[in-house]
């Protein structure tokens, strides 16, 4: 059992079968802990995450229609946003300005952001 | 305003052109359907908020926004109207399509007060507006008080603090040129908190500029009240060193207590008088009068309290105050890009809240401050700002936010994109 009391599972590794796990009742825990960690990823309540997409749009523009000089964010595709934000925010992709807006949220704020500007129109 | 003005904007939004003063009323805005918002001052806060209501309740909701001024002039980028580098043209937009595509009515007035009672806001040409909301984004007005010698007559019109953009900016523009090269330009700067922090050193950068260029033997002279630069510090001092050595001078602690206009003196608390060809004042300043007069300045007299989730004031209900007016969370910026984020928030509380919706319980925004350290190199601060549930404030997120590594005309090519893209956020 780990600080947070979580009891501590070997995590599979990418393309892992959750099946070779040889505990069962660990690999049931583990697949419940990640069903809650999805669950709330979705549970973003769609107006919260247009007021924190809206915050964008001082740059970006109004739901991410931008004016020249700024990336557009409306209809882009929603893992490459979500991708390009975690990048600024673990110092993968190097800006002026972004790696230090990003940091100040957290990846599933980000994923809700992207899903936003994702579905406006261009 | 003059009546046939009026008439001409009442009439430009349709769904409201047989309202007001065809009926011989003086009440305005009680015809039309759903809830009724009246928005005090059509700035970076004021005229987003007014946008994003219409937008956000699908047009349900009456948004009359109300500002003297006939178009939006721009505070970021207008110490480059001083420098020469923009035009007043380059900074103003018109209200347009405030009315034309959202159908927010305009209704270029002022407001003489408010009764919070009846849920009325009175106005100079004796029109009523009732509302349901009224949320003032009144901006910043000076404590002249704090300056004696600036109640003479004609004080004001030569001594100037051009901090709100407009017929001052022009006016000091014309100061600088008229003024003969060996000149000294003094520039003072109150305690913060002031509206926009690095405004003043990107304006001695501005005005060093014109200097290096047409007048090369001038000098700018800061005269700060504050211990040291307030904002962006290591960065404006390396580009006074570099950039403007021998031309910007810069005296911290220095608080001005009076002004000798005729002189063209400023005199200090503990400091030498010091004299200047042009002498260019920031005054102290407070929440705008209006939010004053109405009693909402409960910070120090100085600045309005506000429920951060709505920005509900926390003296009078059903008004909400926006931008540089509100007494300010920890590190919070009194800036034009912050007011933009102050509007939407406040927008998206009161469609909540007259329609039954719950009001977000977690507002997150950022602030982005781009500063011109010449007429192309450009430095900025970001930062991000989340609400705090326990603390019941926003507050900076650990480890977000910071500021450049060095200037770069990359980022003066960022600062005007950042313009242009939240005046289309705030008007269009």
């Amino acid at each position: 059992v780990d600080q947070r009391g979580f009891r501590v599972v070997d995590v599979p590794k990418p393309g892992e079968n959750m099946k070779s796990l040889k505990c069962l009742p660990a690999a049931l825990l583990l697949s419940g802990l990640m069903g809650a960690a999805g669950a709330q990823a979705q549970a973003v309540d769609p107006l919260q995450a247009r007021s924190w997409a809206a915050a964008c749009a001082n740059c970006h523009g109004t739901n991410g229609q931008a004016q020249p000089g700024m990336e557009a964010l409306a209809g882009a595709n929603k893992d490459d946003i979500a991708k390009k934000m975690l990048d600024f925010k673990n110092g993968r992709k190097p800006a002026t300005v972004m790696h230090q807006i990003a940091k100040g949220y957290s990846d599933d704020q980000i994923h809700a952001i992207a899903a936003y500007f994702a579905a406006q129109k261009k | 305003m003059q009546r046939r003005q009026f008439v001409q904007t009442m009439g430009a939004g349709s769904a409201f052109g047989a309202m007001g003063l065809v009926s011989g009323c003086a009440t305005m805005g009680t015809g039309g359907h759903g809830p009724k918002v009246v928005i005090v001052g059509a700035g970076y806060g004021g005229a987003t908020a007014a946008k994003y209501i219409r937008m956000w309740s699908d047009q349900g909701i009456q948004v009359t926004l109300v500002d003297p001024n006939a178009a939006f002039i721009s505070c970021p980028i207008s110490n480059l109207v001083l420098s020469g580098v923009k035009t007043m043209a380059d900074i103003t937009t018109p209200y347009d399509n405030l009315v034309k595509r959202h159908g927010v009515r305009m209704v270029h007035d002022r407001v003489t007060t408010i009764d919070p009672e009846k849920r009325v806001v009175h106005l100079a040409s004796g029109s009523e507006l009732p509302y349901d909301r009224l949320i003032l984004s009144p901006g910043v007005d000076f404590m002249w008080e704090t300056l004696p010698g600036m109640a003479k007559p004609g004080a004001q019109d030569s001594v100037l603090h051009s901090w709100k953009a407009g017929p001052q900016t022009v006016a000091l523009r014309k100061q600088l040129e008229a003024m003969p090269d060996g000149g000294v330009y003094a520039l003072s700067i109150p305690l913060a908190p002031y509206r926009c922090p690095p405004g003043p050193y990107e304006r001695a950068c501005q005005v060093a500029h014109y200097f290096s260029k047409h007048k090369p033997k001038s000098k700018v002279l800061i005269l700060d009240a504050n211990d040291d630069v307030t904002s962006k510090g290591p960065l404006f001092k390396k580009a006074w060193a570099e950039r403007y050595k021998g031309i910007i001078e810069y005296r911290p602690k220095h608080n001005v207590v009076d002004v000798d206009a005729a002189t063209k003196t400023l005199k200090f608390e503990f400091n030498d008088d010091v004299q200047a060809q042009v002498l260019n004042v920031i005054p102290a300043m407070r929440a705008g009068d209006i939010a004053v007069k109405t009693g909402l300045a409960t910070a120090n007299k100085r600045w309005c309290e506000v429920d951060w989730l709505t920005f509900e004031s926390k003296a009078a209900k059903n008004i909400h105050v926006l931008g540089d007016a509100i007494q300010v969370a920890p590190l919070m910026p009194k800036s034009g890009h912050m007011a933009n984020q102050h509007g939407k928030t406040c927008a998206a509380a009161v469609v909540a809240l007259l329609t039954g919706k719950e009001v977000n319980t977690l507002p997150i925004y950022n602030n982005t401050c781009y500063s011109f350290v010449s007429d192309e190199d450009v430095v900025h601060v970001a930062s991000v700002h989340r609400y705090d549930a326990e603390k019941k404030t926003m507050l900076t997120v650990p480890g977000s936010g910071g500021v450049s590594v060095a200037a770069s005309e990359l980022e003066g090519r960022y600062a005007l994109a950042w313009a242009h893209n939240i005046w289309a956020d705030t008007l269009a």
